[in-house]
């Protein structure tokens, strides 16, 4: 698989992560390099084959239904939640303005 | 007085006990050590404070007479991938410069619950990606350890290549890891030390910044395969904060310890050997050729500790690194999407730009090429159109390579390979080429895949005296199948070299 600079662009703005002209035209060749690599996949035959979904088999678990279960992961800590936002106003996470 | 830095965890614990030394003796010795030790950039940041009070507390304990912890007195370091409570914790990564966990990881609670200090966090591949360490956004770590008449700085290996390094120099006696891929056996393999990566599962994933949930293990580095087994024990168990952790007791490992390997089955995966597998890739011949000499003296150790040597196939593994280079990036990029300069961590907003600008400013300002390189691999093998082809090709040929070991322990109960396909290579030797890189873990990679229990243990030293790593794989849960194979490699190799200060 070739992937070009506008496939490039394309994909860094699905991912979010701002790129350059000139980023794009040095990924191209290095990701179409490395999906050329992982592209010999396509020779396995997996007729029939289940994708892996665990690889240790495991039941997933309900925790008790009650408030704070767990401290750690309960309620109540909003200080430590913003703590390292880097930028928070009265107990909220600040953001650009969105909606004009 | 001996140094004390020249002892392992289960000398230094058993030490204390005895009351030969005392813990704060022992803080104070590697305190000392890894504050001069910086040219190895191992430590991120130095928590001398952490060590001293617990060890303060454990001689507080012996003092009045109370049943000392399983690792009191005992500092390790601690990769910079687990939160610690109150101390930054980065990831090796700039978007997460600043960052001070609120909470600390189960990992790490739990070693300091058994009484361990913390003489700081290590230096890492950023996000745990990279085989190297040279993808840090703090630099590279170097290895204690250099090719005879050359100071040219060698890799520690990657991920844990902070751990790697520390533990080789004698700046702790143990440490933490994790293993996406073969993060704590290559880097413990380039720099003559042990560690295990456990079944997935075991060892609770809560607080330790994820890389590929469905892979990522935590695991010990030490110096040999008891303190491996000590520390372990210690991480290991059951948490209900994490969905995958497994509800099982935690075997006592060290205990259980036996290089007596009579009525043990050793397989040999005949695909490893790589000799003109034909996939096309640039093999280090060299390399192949000194760990394959390496791996002939492993197989006869295993014999003459009594276990039987059959011929295994594993037919897939050559399909395992390029199905992890899709599986491992793509869980990378879901995992990776919390970055977006809200919650914590950098933020990057440029002058009137949108919530939307401000992601993509943030991360492009924060992530390192190889990140970036991942997330995109990852977005696009994700993304519409792609998905069946890419990522379900490669979770079904998962399925394929689990299913290739469950052949095989149908014959064997153990597995022995090669950890890496070369010795440590010079830092800047792989760095301008990916697919070189990535090649680093193609030993590693299947028993990620399959999530099996698997250590490196020093089989000996290549041509230039630099040291290499032989591998083994277990079956689901049986760590002590593996740790026993790997004691009595130990027990034969009579690996004793360790790099010469010079740092």
């Amino acid at each position: 698989m070739s992937v070009d600079t506008a496939t490039v662009k394309k994909v860094a703005a699905l991912a979010r992560i701002a790129i350059t002209d000139e980023d794009a035209a040095r990924l191209a060749p290095e990701l179409s390099n490395i999906l050329g690599w992982i592209e010999q996949l396509e020779g396995v035959n997996t007729a029939g084959v289940e994708p892996m979904t665990a690889v240790i088999p495991n039941q997933l678990r309900l925790r008790d239904d009650v408030i704070d279960a767990d401290p750690l992961t309960g309620g109540g800590i909003r200080d430590a939640l913003m703590a390292n936002a880097p930028q928070a106003e009265h107990g909220f996470f600040t953001v650009p303005k969105v909606i004009e | 007085m001996t140094d004390l830095t020249e002892l392992g965890v289960a000398a230094i614990r058993d030490g204390v006990r005895s009351g030969a030394f005392s813990a704060v003796e022992v803080a104070d010795a590697f305190v000392v050590k890894v504050a001069k030790a910086k040219h190895l950039n191992a430590f991120l940041v130095e928590t001398p404070d952490h060590a001293l009070a617990a060890a303060r507390a454990a001689d507080a304990a012996r003092a009045g007479g109370q049943t000392l912890k399983p690792l009191a007195g005992v500092p390790i370091g601690m990769k910079d991938l687990f939160c610690t409570k109150g101390v930054a914790t980065t990831a090796a990564s700039h978007i997460l410069e600043g960052f001070v966990p609120t909470y600390e990881s189960t990992i790490s609670q739990k070693l300091w619950d058994a009484g361990a200090g913390m003489l700081g966090k290590l230096n890492m591949d950023q996000f745990a990606m990279g085989s190297s360490n040279e993808t840090s956004a703090f630099g590279n770590v170097i290895s204690p350890w250099r090719r005879p008449g050359s100071d040219a700085p060698l890799a520690p290996g990657g991920s844990s290549g902070g751990s790697s390094s520390a533990v080789a120099a004698g700046l702790c006696p143990g440490a933490t890891g994790t293993d996406t891929g073969g993060s704590i056996r290559q880097p413990a393999a380039f720099t003559g030390i042990s560690g295990i990566k456990p079944t997935y599962g075991r060892c609770s994933r809560w607080g330790t910044i994820a890389f590929a949930s469905s892979l990522d293990q935590a695991g010990p580095m030490a110096r040999d395969v008891r303190d491996c087994a000590i520390l372990l024990e210690a991480m290991a168990g059951f948490d209900a904060k994490d969905a995958t952790s497994l509800q099982l007791d935690v075997p006592r490992w060290e205990q259980g310890l036996s290089g007596d390997l009579r009525g043990v089955r050793v397989g040999i995966p005949r695909e490893y050997r790589f000799e003109g597998s034909g996939d096309g890739l640039n093999y280090d011949l060299e390399g192949l050729a000194s760990i394959g000499a390496t791996w002939k003296a492993g197989i006869d150790w295993l014999r003459d500790a009594g276990a039987e040597i059959v011929e295994v196939s594993l037919p897939h593994t050559k399909y395992a690194l390029p199905a992890y280079y899709i599986i491992a990036p793509a869980e990378a990029s879901s995992n990776l999407a919390r970055y977006d300069g809200v919650r914590y961590g950098l933020r990057d907003l440029p002058e009137g730009a949108g919530l939307q600008d401000m992601y993509a400013a943030t991360r492009a300002a924060g992530f390192g090429p190889e990140v970036k390189r991942r997330i995109m691999i990852g977005t696009y093998v994700l993304s519409a159109g792609f998905y069946d082809a890419y990522y379900t090709q490669a979770q079904k040929v998962r399925t394929l390579i689990a299913r290739d070991f469950e052949r095989a322990w149908e014959t064997c109960d153990v597995l022995l390979t090669p950890t890496a396909p070369s010795a440590a290579f010079a830092l800047g030797e792989k760095s301008a080429d990916p697919i070189a890189m990535y090649l680093n873990d193609v030993f590693t990679v299947p028993s990620s895949l399959a999530g099996l229990p698997a250590m490196s243990v020093p089989g000996g030293l290549d041509k230039q005296g630099l040291p290499l790593g032989l591998q083994i794989i277990g079956k689901p849960l049986d760590e002590q199948g593996v740790l026993n194979a790997g004691l009595a490699i130990e027990q034969r190799a009579g690996f004793v070299a360790r790099p010469q200060a010079w740092w």
